[in-house]
């Protein structure tokens, strides 16, 4: 029996708020205060741009949708970014019309954010301004004309303090307002524009599908304006309707040829306005007097020595905290999944499910968990660089730097990061704008020496050099040598891909030079967490399952052929075998195992490939394991040598072992060109499913780390190739 | 013909022409470097080879390559 009926079909569909504003406005923090911590992170359908959106309780409103639309300082798209702003905005197909518009505008640089005001308020849609940086405004000696505002503006104009929350529950109440009125107090049209562009606007704006305008006249104006002001930019105007492009083109070419400037014209009629008005609307306006403490600070911080010493100083700390200061997070993680691991252990019988649990699941978790603090690391440093003010500062600083390998300034802080590990950096990726920019970053960051290949480097250069013979100056200078090969690798990968496979066009700066602000750290926390959370769902999953699949390759088949003879091994030792032997016959005969699972016959089966490196089928096996972490090769090696797989690269026996293993035809294995062979193996090759796992979440589906993980096995391949066989030539071993 | 990048720190301005084309020259004007707008430059720093300029109450960061392309004359106080 249902008692149940459904819901009255007149339920009105939760009401969607789109918040806009330029980068800088103030937006995410407003965004924040509103929505609390309820807040959801989607891909916009087919570009890999992120979308916030979170519920809003207004007061007599209900739950409204709040939609945090990316940060941009004109509606005309100029990138996949800016073409979301304007379809979430003007609700263009598939987005839906949002109910209204929140614009976010920085009350101490007025005039250049009431050009997207204008612009939005061209799009006839209930429109709110929440106005920030009121409170320094005042701090500056100037004052602003709210209601004067409204009044030319024809929609209602609120104060805001986010962090504070002033003028939260007066928001509200203005978007109450304008959604019962339904449409801006006044007609769209507030700014005049000369008749010859009026003329051209009218004839594109029939092209208009009724779909966008839904048939709001000043709408399809809007955007007839928009697509004359974007129809020369191919990247943006892909996927919209022919006619509409066609006709956009179309003027814009007639109006070049009577000499005319469009572009001028229709931004130039916004800002007559704007001038027209400022002064009323500001008193006091801006201009002469100095911005106190920005420019104190800029005075040391971009000061062409100083400047750069503070850089280096800051930019220490950070590395530094990275690189160190995340140590003891990691080692309580990893203790944690230890003494996990062990309860495990004791709980569940011996068998395959307690294998499973302990070296597959709980290992996996582990290995996502373990990223954690250094990816909250990497944002509590991003975001208190950012909300600074700092970031700008860098870019103008590493602009010339960057620029001469075509990556964008904002990329040196992943590049650094990449220094301590890849799958932070790759997450860093993000604070920049072009997607091209991120993809290039991404494609170059694992090629920097991760702290994770460090195990591998130092056993390899231990084995370099005898005991007793040891060369600290000279192994510490190979270390030296390694960093510097992945700093010069990785710079002319940059160059040579961004050239090629991700050939942008010339991309001009035009950096915003924000004023220093006091972070909010309530605003930095919630990036951290969410970030972090959006990294466990979706990367971690990824690397949960590869550790599952290492783990099947490297335990299956379960038994050594062998296991009858070591079985009569511990019968022969006997009750009075010391737990030494009895650990000696384990690790024999777990080295046993790995060497008949699949993953030694699948190194057994790369051996042909990998032998001209210098590498015979036991690295082979290591080079697989090591796909889990690079340093998982130090311990993988262990067990296959039969060592146990508790030796890291500092164990004696295991450094003994490298020393003496041999080849079938008595030759030494680890001779000093195998090891150069494969330092350099490990320095390009793209060996760590974590940060596949990171370039798949951030640049969207396999294709990029697919090329990724190719790109850099074939670098890898190469030059390992060049240096074993090129020594040999030369007559090295 | 002076550009921006040739202007003196301070020395108040007015901007006559922006030069370049698509992308880049409609974000400048959309950024609000319209002719006839006051401007001056904050700072140069020649290592990095970008200058800051104030206009409308903001601060702006070009290179000098791209900011060669603005013409501006200089304001008699």
């Amino acid at each position: 029996m249902t008692l149940a009926s459904p819901p009255p079909a007149t339920v009105p569909a939760v009401r969607r708020i789109a918040l806009a504003g330029n980068p800088n406005a103030g937006k995410t923090t407003l965004f924040n205060r509103l929505t609390g911590r309820r807040a959801k992170v989607a891909n916009y359908p087919g570009v890999t741009v992120e979308i916030e959106s979170g519920t809003w309780e207004v007061a007599e409103l209900g739950r409204v949708d709040l939609v945090d639309v990316p940060g941009s300082y004109s509606l005309s798209a100029h990138s996949a970014e800016e073409r979301v702003a304007i379809e979430a905005i003007a609700g263009l197909p598939p987005s839906p019309l949002p109910d209204a518009v929140v614009v976010v505008a920085d009350a101490t640089e007025l005039a250049r954010h009431l050009y997207l005001v204008l612009q939005i308020r061209e799009l006839d849609l209930p429109t709110v301004v929440a106005l920030t940086m009121v409170d320094r405004l005042e701090a500056l000696g100037r004052s602003l004309d709210l209601d004067g505002m409204a009044l030319a503006l024809g929609v209602p104009v609120v104060p805001v303090v986010a962090s504070q929350g002033r003028g939260i529950a007066e928001l509200g109440a203005a978007l109450r307002r304008v959604i019962d009125a339904g449409a801006p107090a006044r007609r769209a049209e507030i700014v005049v524009e000369p008749q010859t562009v009026r003329a051209d606007v009218e004839a594109v704006a029939v092209h208009v599908p009724e779909a966008w305008h839904r048939g709001d006249r000043g709408r399809a104006r809007a955007l007839a304006r928009w697509a004359l002001l974007s129809a020369d930019e191919p990247a943006v105007t892909s996927g919209l309707p022919r006619a509409l492009v066609d006709a956009a083109e179309r003027h814009r070419h007639a109006a070049q040829a009577a000499d005319r400037d469009l572009d001028a014209e229709i931004v130039g009629a916004r800002y007559d306005w704007i001038d027209r008005h400022i002064d009323r609307l500001v008193r006091n306006p801006p201009g002469q007097e100095p911005r106190t403490w920005t420019d104190r600070l800029d005075a040391v911080f971009l000061h062409p020595f100083v400047g750069f010493a503070v850089f280096v100083a800051v930019m220490t700390v950070v590395f530094q905290s990275l690189f160190v200061g995340a140590d003891p997070f990691i080692g309580w993680i990893e203790d944690g999944v230890a003494a996990l691991s062990g309860a495990a252990s004791d709980l569940l019988p011996a068998g395959l499910f307690r294998d499973f649990v302990v070296d597959a699941l709980i290992e996996g978790v582990g290995s996502v968990l373990v990223f954690l603090p250094q990816i909250l690391l990497m944002f509590l440093f991003l975001g208190i660089l950012e909300d600074s003010g700092y970031m700008a500062r860098v870019v103008f600083l590493m602009d010339r730097v960057m620029k001469a390998v075509g990556l964008h300034g904002r990329a040196f802080v992943p590049m650094m990061t990449g220094f301590a590990c890849a799958v932070p950096a790759i997450l860093a990726t993000r604070t920049m704008e072009r997607r091209r920019d991120r993809v290039l970053t991404m494609m170059v960051v694992p090629l920097m020496t991760c702290s994770a290949r460090l195990p591998v480097y130092g056993l390899m250069i231990a084995a370099l050099y005898p005991i007793g013979s040891e060369q600290p100056f000279a192994q510490g200078l190979l270390m030296a040598a390694m960093y510097l090969f992945s700093i010069a690798i990785a710079l002319a990968a940059a160059a040579v891909l961004g050239r090629t496979v991700l050939k942008g066009r010339h991309a001009p700066l035009i950096l915003q030079m924000p004023p220093y602000r006091r972070p909010q750290l309530g605003s930095v926390w919630r990036m951290m967490s969410t970030r972090a959370g959006i990294f466990l769902r979706e990367a971690g999953t990824v690397i949960l399952v590869c550790t599952i699949g290492l783990w099947i390759l490297l335990a299956f088949p379960r038994t050594a052929p062998d296991a009858a003879a070591f079985a009569a091994q511990r019968a022969a030792v006997g009750a009075d075998a010391g737990p030494e032997q009895l650990v000696a016959i384990d690790a024999e005969e777990q080295g046993s195992q790995i060497r008949h699972s699949f993953a030694g016959r699948l190194g057994r089966g790369i051996e042909p490939a990998i032998a001209p490196l210098g590498f015979d089928w036991q690295i082979g096996v290591g080079l697989i394991g090591a796909f889990a972490a690079r340093e998982v090769f130090v311990s993988t090696m262990a067990v296959v040598y039969g060592l146990g797989d508790a030796a890291d690269e500092t164990s004696r026996p295991l450094r003994d072992r490298i020393r003496s293993e041999l080849r079938p035809d008595g030759r030494r294995v680890f001779t000093p060109l195998t090891c150069l062979s494969l330092m350099v193996f490990f320095a390009l090759a793209c060996q760590c499913m974590s940060t596949l796992a990171a370039v798949r979440r951030e640049a969207g589906g396999w294709a990029w780390p697919a090329f990724l993980f190719g790109y850099m096995s074939v670098l890898a391949w190469l030059a390992s190739f060049a240096v074993y066989q090129g020594g040999h030539l030369l007559g090295f071993e | 013909m002076l550009t921006i990048d040739a202007l003196g720190p301070g020395t108040p301005a007015r901007l006559a022409r922006i030069g370049g084309n698509g992308g880049f020259r409609r974000r400048l004007l959309e950024m609000g470097f319209l002719p006839g707008t006051a401007v001056r430059v904050v700072r140069r720093v020649d290592i990095g080879g970008l200058i800051e300029v104030e206009l409308r109450g903001c601060r702006i960061s070009l290179r000098n390559s791209e900011a060669h392309r603005i013409v501006v004359e200089p304001v008699t106080p």
